[in-house]
């Protein structure tokens, strides 16, 4: 299968690690993997914000880079980014009175998988440690993202996954389906409820006793593992595919200074 | 123009879209799979979750379990269409509790109603699922008043009153009549979203159940 | 006219007025409530409460997600059909002998309401739960008109006795613990136990002795209303205590404030709401009580029965096409029991009659985006959705506040001459994300950022808005390339692993492509 990346904007300058990591799993699967060069960002900050005016530019250059035949899914590691590709792109279309990209946005956004949803629905992964050699052998827990969760109800996908990676161990977040605060620019225009609500996620990761939290949205990671890191824990964030494509030979560290995700290590 | 105009002629211009009116998908449940027993064991469960005293009682001895209720109270007021055969145990019993009856040609006051310790009535129907009573002002159920102002209700019901689910009881009801749904004694999440038994309605709740 | 066809000159929408208001912006006003550390505590106990009890009985029914389209979908027809459906109600709530007024905003509803108190020459009524007099400020309009309203429900009880505001739709006292509820009776209460407890048992019997004689005497009593049937003209009252009750049954006069979107068309929509709404508010299968009427019942109940149907800003609402949804409401307050934002500020940080997430659209929605604070209050969300998944009615929350967001923005760019922070940041992302290459220009500049983070590899602290962020949050060191430099230089097709990671910069993947 012909894999077209949407690495997302957040991955491709912060977190290259991510967009690697997915890169490697689905090679690994046999796929080949494509780069639609054209790509930036799927304009949910500008939606979110209400800037729908600026939004549709962003989303008239996604629609660009990814309406082609070129490529047979296209698969990005980020709940939002592929929620806001499936639900908001038509919106902000209609919003705009712009009926040729409302159309078009529906074709690319039936086309786009969540990385867990691809792995699971499309291709048919299971078990991680069998088919992809995943190995990590860590104490971690999991936090599902709220758009994920709630817009493309991945349920367990993630999680599922995780718990099939060989050595790994682990263990249940409290109070997990609590929105970790970050919410884009929520999280700096009310950044005091945000800063609350990170502060009591922050406890209930520390809580479980794990050396990582894992998940799915880089900009919850770094939401989260940002505030971890102010705190001054010893506790990091990681994106679930770096779990997934970590092996055995060529193991992903998590000594030192692992505190935030795609971060130095 | 009148406020009523204006404000119909508001919506026709806020509706100049003409949005769609969807058909209503009624896919939840409108009957009942559940047999007799088992909607009786349900309704008895529900009552008793709400802190209701809930007792079955074989038809015949309706009267003796009455009677049996009202042991030391004083006075009690039914509506007018009550079985004559329930309280005739208690006028057996050398005539206490007083019984008195209220009727469209005879009305208790507020403050004769607040005097008597209970109110025994029958009702229209009974959901089992929501452990809910029906009344609907009928003459064996009375005015609203009589079942309200008194801190102790008794409520009469037969057991072929008591459907499953919500829907069934809504064919059942007539929508002019002034209702009282009664799912327990009243009660208060106020504090603290935690649910205490009695406050301004009656604060004991008995249900006979004949069966 | 009686039908929907809208023939004259289309009208600007006509907002309403009231306490519909935020006073100061929204994160000001958290800032403050955030601070409040009991508050914190009573909100988190209190909807963590109710969160589990409605989840429980929510699971219990097999077809609660059928219910819950069969209610979304009663709402849209209705709202589609408003017209006629309340011609229909008032013919047949007037058939039976009620009278209906028409209240264009909340001044002419506090008037029509005055004026029908004094006709029965009364100065004292009894009130129950409402959430439409609150919006309207009629307690404090009957208070300068000399007359006496008497809240009866007990959290209603509470605020008004403390003198404070509703911070909750369903329970307005639900920032108090039971310890400050018992201080505020024995403080405030004229006959009172000296030794009340802080059982909740025994603070409910306080206030039933405190209001038995006001009961039993009351003459008038004013209500809200939950529902309203078009094809009957019946009118429900939902509630617990039975002060509802005693407000419906026993005074001679009735008057009921409802605003007009709280129709149903038929009698047998009832049972679906009738199962919503107990599950989604107090997380009971059906309430206690549930008073039903329709128009005057010769002999029982009160003979003088009147219906103010209320507009205040309902059609502005009706007017916005993206915004509609929100009259759907049936004020259960299940958003607000899931709300993150609103569990950590309570209610009266959105200064508004409603708060929560259906505040947040609703307030807005009937008083127009530029109403004072209240465009701040699209922006109280992060947007997580957990309003919407628990909405009996399907009202898709989160899109209506983004929607009311772009309202926002565009109002102010008519408007204002100097971009804010928020708008260079927008107009500077739309130009990096407007394509690939410009993107991978800016990408260049992240080596630069690896500079400013210096050596602990975080950032810290950033200037003007993006400091919300760095005030209790760090920035990692972005890395020393970009996903998309990585690919166009060093990717090789089915290696199939990710380099570096035993390697000692993360960025650079030259070590780590050993097969
Ligand atoms: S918006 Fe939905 S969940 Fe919120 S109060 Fe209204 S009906 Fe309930």
């Amino acid at each position: 299968m012909k894999i077209a990346l949407f690495a997302t904007c957040i991955v491709d300058a912060m977190y290259p690690r991510t967009a690697q990591a997915t890169v490697a799993i689905l090679e690994r699967l046999g796929h080949e993997v494509v780069f639609p060069a054209g790509q930036a960002c799927c304009g949910q900050m500008h939606v979110n914000s209400g800037y729908f005016k600026e939004a549709r530019t962003v989303v008239a250059n996604h629609v660009e880079a990814f309406d082609t035949d070129d490529y047979d899914v296209a698969v990005a590691p980020s709940g939002s980014c592929v929620a806001s590709v499936k639900h908001q792109h038509e919106l902000v279309a209609r919003r705009c009175g712009d009926t040729a990209l409302e159309a078009r946005a529906a074709v690319v956004g039936a086309k786009t998988y969540e990385l867990s949803q691809l792995l699971t629905d499309v291709l048919g992964v299971t078990n991680a440690a069998e088919q992809l050699g995943s190995h990590f052998p860590h104490k971690v827990t999991y936090h599902p993202s709220c758009h994920g969760m709630r817009l493309l109800r991945l349920e367990d996908r993630q999680l599922n996954l995780l718990a099939s990676v060989g050595g790994i161990e682990m263990v249940e977040l409290p109070e997990a389906d609590q929105c970790c605060g970050f919410g884009g620019t929520f999280s700096m225009k009310n950044a005091d409820v945000s800063s609350a609500m990170m502060e009591d996620k922050a406890a209930n990761i520390c809580g479980t006793g794990a050396e990582l939290c894992s998940g799915g949205d880089a900009s919850c990671l770094m939401h989260i593992g940002g505030g971890l890191s102010r705190q001054g824990s010893e506790v990091g964030t990681l994106h679930f595919a770096e779990i997934l494509a970590s092996t055995l030979e060529n193991p992903v560290t998590v000594t030192g200074e692992v505190k935030l995700a795609g971060s130095k290590r | 123009m009148s406020a009523r105009e204006d404000i119909m002629n508001r919506i026709k211009s806020a509706l100049r879209d003409a949005p769609a009116t969807p058909v209503v998908p009624r896919e939840y449940r409108r009957t009942s799979d559940m047999t007799a027993a088992q909607r009786l064991e349900q309704l008895v469960d529900r009552l008793v979750d709400y802190k209701a005293n809930v007792f079955l009682t074989p038809a015949g001895e309706a009267p003796a379990r009455l009677a049996e209720l009202l042991a030391g109270s004083a006075s009690i007021v039914v509506p007018h269409g009550l079985p004559e055969s329930w309280i005739s145990g208690l006028e057996n019993d050398g005539g206490t509790p007083a019984v008195h009856v209220d009727s469209p040609e005879h009305r208790l006051t507020t403050a004769e109603l607040d005097a008597v310790d209970a109110v025994v009535t029958a009702a229209a129907v009974a959901v089992s699922e929501t452990g809910t009573i029906m009344l609907d002002g009928g003459d064996d159920q009375g005015r609203r008043i009589i079942s309200l102002v008194p801190d102790r209700h008794i409520c009469f019901l037969n057991v072929d009153q008591i459907v499953e689910v919500l829907p069934e009881a809504i064919a059942r009801l007539e929508a002019s009549r002034p209702q009282t749904w009664i799912s327990g004694p009243s009660a208060t999440s106020d504090i603290e979203l935690e649910r205490v038994e009695g406050v301004h309605g009656p604060r004991t709740l008995d249900v006979v159940i004949l069966t | 006219m009686s039908s929907n066809t809208f023939l004259g000159m289309p009208s600007l929408p006509v907002f309403g007025h009231g306490n519909l208001n935020a006073t100061e912006a929204f994160p000001k006003a958290a800032h403050r409530e955030l601070g409040n550390e009991q508050l914190r505590a009573n909100l988190g106990h209190a909807t963590h409460t109710i969160r589990d009890k409605r989840l429980k009985v929510v699971a219990e029914l097999p077809d609660w997600e059928d219910m819950r389209n069969a209610g979304a979908a009663i709402k849209d027809a209705t709202m589609a059909n408003l017209p006629a459906l309340l011609e229909q109600f008032e013919e047949n709530f007037t058939a039976r002998g009620g009278i209906i007024h028409w209240a264009r905003d909340a001044q002419e509803a506090n008037e029509i309401v005055t004026a029908l108190i004094r006709e029965t020459g009364e100065t004292e009524v009894v009130k129950v739960k409402s959430m439409a007099t609150q919006e309207i400020g009629l307690n404090e309009y009957l208070e300068e008109q000399g007359i006496a309203a008497y809240e009866t429900d007990l959290a209603e009880l509470i605020v008004q006795l403390d003198h404070d505001k509703p911070s909750h739709i369903l329970v307005p006292a639900i920032h108090k613990n039971r310890s400050q509820v018992r201080d505020i009776f024995l403080r405030e209460m004229p006959v009172v136990d000296p030794l009340l407890t802080d059982e909740p048992a025994k603070l409910a019997e306080a206030a039933r002795r405190h209001l038995r004689k006001k009961f039993l005497s009351a003459k008038v009593a004013v209500s809200g209303a939950n529902f309203g049937l078009a094809d009957t003209g019946t009118l429900t009252v939902v509630e617990s205590e039975g002060n509802g009750r005693m407000c419906l049954t026993l005074p001679e006069t009735l008057i009921t404030v409802m605003g007009i979107e709280k129709l149903l068309p038929t009698w047998e929509d009832l049972e679906v709401f009738m199962q919503l709404l107990p599950r989604s508010s107090t997380g009971e299968r059906m309430n206690p009580y549930t008073s039903l009427w329709t128009g005057v019942t010769p002999g029982d109940g009160p003979q003088n029965v009147h219906l103010v149907m209320l507009d205040n800003g309902r059609t502005a609402a009706l007017a916005d096409e993206m915004g509609r949804t929100a009259l759907n409401c049936i004020r259960c307050s299940a958003c607000m029991n899931v709300c993150p934002v609103y569990e950590r500020t309570g209610g009266h940080a959105y200064g508004s009659t409603y708060p929560g997430p259906i505040g947040a659209i609703l307030s807005p929605l009937l008083t127009g985006i530029k109403s004072e604070e209240n465009n701040s209050l699209p922006y109280a969300s992060s947007l997580c959705g957990a309003c919407f998944d628990a909405c009996p009615v399907k009202i898709n929350i989160p899109e209506i506040l983004v929607h009311l967001r772009g309202e926002d923005v565009d109002s102010k760019r008519a408007k204002v001459k100097v971009p804010t922070q928020m708008d260079l940041m927008m107009k500077g992302a739309e130009w990096a994300f407007s394509g690939g290459a410009k993107l991978n220009l800016l990408e260049r500049g992240l080596p630069l950022g690896k500079l400013a983070a210096g050596r602990d590899k975080v950032i810290k602290k950033l200037p003007g808005i993006a400091g919300g962020w760095t005030q209790s949050r760090d920035i990692p060191a972005p890395p020393s390339q970009s996903f998309r430099q990585w690919w166009a230089k060093e990717h090789k097709p089915g290696a199939a692993v990710v380099p570096g990671n035993t390697a000692e910069d993360a960025g650079n993947g030259s070590e780590g492509e050993q097969p």
